[in-house]
């Protein structure tokens, strides 16, 4: 026990000891967190939009100023004919153009029913999705409001696809995605690392000729970079509420819990590679290539994994990474509770009984 | 009981075909208490037989054991009887050097205090810079940190594998010192080194090349085997000198040993040697009869 606890010890003391890597460590969730919810994010805000009333009624008229006060919009007021919104759009000044038909009131009043154009500058498909999404959630909203108000006997709806997100706030996609990502980076790479760095040193040479068990050595190179993890949990979920404002609507323990277990498969993953690679640009390459990227292109985070090709589906099963994804989705922003996500976490267990065991299993107790 | 006993070691590297052979067949005794040297140049196989011996790596063929234990099936017992210290530095260096130690006295399940006397006096000359990193100390400052780790939990062997090398005369005289004092204390040692002057200091050694064992025996009885004359030949153009030398019918082997060239002869052909170099170096040269030294004798061995 002794051995195991000094060996603890001196492993934060190497992290401890090399500052800049431990800023690294402590400062990429942080960075990241904040690159993507301020930087890279694909909200359209403040887009200017031409609004072109033939109607120019009460109705009208209030439609116009919902999407003003939405902080999407800015209605440039100075278009008044379809050619001018020609111009607009080739010179790239407004994004969007809502029209009005001259019938519009009337058919509402009437005939309960009217229509709208939306025509949007598609040269970067995108945005015009999102931001016809946006101007068809309001209007639609206001039609809800008003249907309700005179009592009329029907309603109409349309299927938004923006549940639990109605906002389509890009931060509820990201957060779990730069979890999972932070998690993976710090908790496999760097044990690979550490561990291969070592061998590389010779001092695993002395190490090994010891009376000290290599499976000692194997999981006393795993706690320090569990204890960093949960502080890097800590700060992602910290900044997503306070920074963000991301609420988290399901227990925070679960999350926590889930989040500690994927970073035991990933420290599970990180001994494993540690046990085949020779040197700490081969781990790093390993984990980098074999990991990384898996994770950014295939767990869901940044393409939707339904609308992937079968073979490519079939291969995102294996990247834990998904698996994490959905759950945190499930957790923090659906707000449900373990039996939403047993599946899952069953799925997660058995990859860290897996590697680990084939990491303990594959761990040399001599040098060749 | 033999405290090291190797019987016939082959190690090869790499595929069948295109294997490299570092050991071909070793076989020596260390005697419990004994101080052997195994002596060799670089790439002879210094460094595989130590590891074949630490139960680092498996030999391809022959056994060996260790205090009566076969370093295959009883690893984990050598593991917990020797201490090791490899050739290259093996220490942390962003760890302090008392951290250092008391990271090795702990892994080994022992502590500072238990064993303070056996390191006392290696320890006492690194102590006053206890809080520097390992990292930041001089080269021999370094081998005695990593000294006193390999001895900190009182190993019964201890092999040192090249600890001189790198390390300039005054500490590696203070070295050898070091370990025959430990010798006193019970410890026998197996020490490598590609220093040949090194091997008058050891009880016994073993001279290895290409993986093949030369000689064994006691320093003063490989002199004493000596057979032929040595003399030392100088001159102003002292390369020209060693080829003339190198060219001789009555010179067995030439080489550069200090101010001299040392040239090796079966029998005292001196006068016919003189009167050859002569003709080349008519004023400059000189000549000196010499004691054959141990590196003489390797030098003859290795031929």
């Amino acid at each position: 026990m002794n051995q195991f606890l000094i060996f603890i010890k001196k492993e934060f003391l190497h992290i401890w000891r090399d500052k800049r890597t431990l800023f690294i460590l402590l400062g990429m969730p942080i960075v990241q967190i904040i690159i993507f919810g301020f930087a890279l994010t694909n909200e359209v805000k403040n887009a200017r939009i031409a609004v072109l009333d033939f109607s120019k009624d009460p109705t009208t008229q209030s439609i116009i100023a919902e999407l003003e006060a939405s902080r999407y919009f800015e209605v440039e007021r100075t278009i008044s004919s379809y050619q001018q919104i020609e111009t607009a759009f080739k010179s790239g000044h407004i994004k969007l153009a809502v029209v009005f038909p001259g019938e519009f009131a009337q058919d509402m009043a009437h005939l309960n029913k009217a229509t709208v154009q939306l025509v949007a500058d598609a040269s970067d498909p995108n945005v015009a999705n999102t931001l016809t999404n946006y101007a068809s959630a309001i209007i639609m909203d206001y039609q809800q409001r008003i249907t309700d108000q005179r009592k009329l006997p029907y309603t109409i709806t349309t299927e938004m696809r923006m549940l639990y997100n109605p906002q389509l706030k890009g931060a509820f996609n990201f957060v779990p995605g730069v979890m999972a990502m932070v998690l993976l980076l710090v908790c496999t790479m760097m044990t690979a690392i550490t561990i291969v760095k070592e061998k590389e040193m010779g001092t695993m040479e002395i190490m090994l000729v010891s009376p000290m068990k290599p499976i000692l050595i194997v999981l006393a190179k795993a706690v320090p970079y569990l204890v960093l993890s949960i502080v890097n949990i800590s700060s992602i979920l910290l900044l997503s509420v306070y920074v963000l404002e991301m609420p988290i609507n399901g227990s925070l323990l679960l999350l926590v819990s889930v989040s500690i277990l994927f970073t035991l498969v990933s420290l599970s993953l990180g001994l494993l590679i540690s046990a085949g690679a020779g040197s700490q640009q081969t781990a790093m390459f390993i984990s980098l290539v074999a990991l990384f990227l898996p994770t950014v292109m295939l767990s869901g985070f940044m393409f939707p994994v339904e609308n992937m090709p079968l073979p490519l589906r079939m291969v995102s099963n294996i990247v834990p990474a998904k698996w994490y994804y959905s759950i945190v989705k499930a957790v923090m922003i659906k707000g449900l509770g373990f039996n939403a996500i047993w599946k899952e976490t069953l799925v997660l267990t058995g990859m860290m009984i897996v590697f680990l065991g084939l990491a303990i299993k594959k761990f040399k107790i001599r040098l060749a | 009981m033999l405290a090291v006993k190797a019987d016939n070691l082959v190690k090869n590297y790499g595929k069948k075909a295109s294997a490299v052979k570092a050991l071909k067949g070793i076989s020596f005794e260390v005697q419990p208490g004994e101080l052997f040297g195994i002596i060799g140049p670089d790439g002879s196989g210094k460094t595989s037989l130590f590891r074949i011996l630490t139960t680092l790596l498996l030999a391809d063929e022959g056994t060996a054991s260790v205090d009566g234990f076969d370093v295959v099936k009883d690893f984990k017992q050598i593991r917990e009887r020797v201490g090791y210290m490899p050739g290259k530095f093996s220490l942390y260096p962003d760890l302090s050097v008392a951290e250092n130690l008391e990271f090795f006295a702990t892994i080994f399940d022992t502590s500072i205090e238990e064993n303070y006397d056996l390191i006392r006096d290696i320890y006492v000359q690194i102590e006053p810079f206890r809080d520097r990193k390992a990292g930041k100390l001089s080269g021999g400052m370094k081998q005695k940190l990593a000294l006193s780790c390999a001895l900190i939990h009182r190993p019964s062997v201890l092999f040192l594998d090249e600890p001189t090398t790198g390390v300039d005369s005054v500490s590696r005289k203070e070295f050898w010192a070091m370990l025959k004092t430990l010798q006193t204390k019970g410890i026998s040692i197996l020490v490598s080194t590609p220093y040949m002057d090194e091997a008058a200091q050891c009880d016994k050694v073993a001279l290895l090349q290409d993986g093949n064992v030369l000689t064994i025996n006691t320093p003063a009885e490989i002199v004493k085997n000596f057979d032929g004359k040595i003399y030392g030949f100088r001159a102003a153009n002292m390369l020209h000198l060693l080829n003339e030398l190198k060219g001789l019918n009555e010179v067995q082997s030439a080489y550069p040993s200090g101010i001299y060239h040392n040239a090796v002869m079966a029998e005292d052909r001196l006068p016919s040697v003189l009167s050859k170099l002569k003709m080349d170096h008519p004023l400059d040269l000189e000549q000196v009869e010499l004691t054959p030294t141990i590196e003489d004798c390797f030098m003859a061995l290795m031929k």
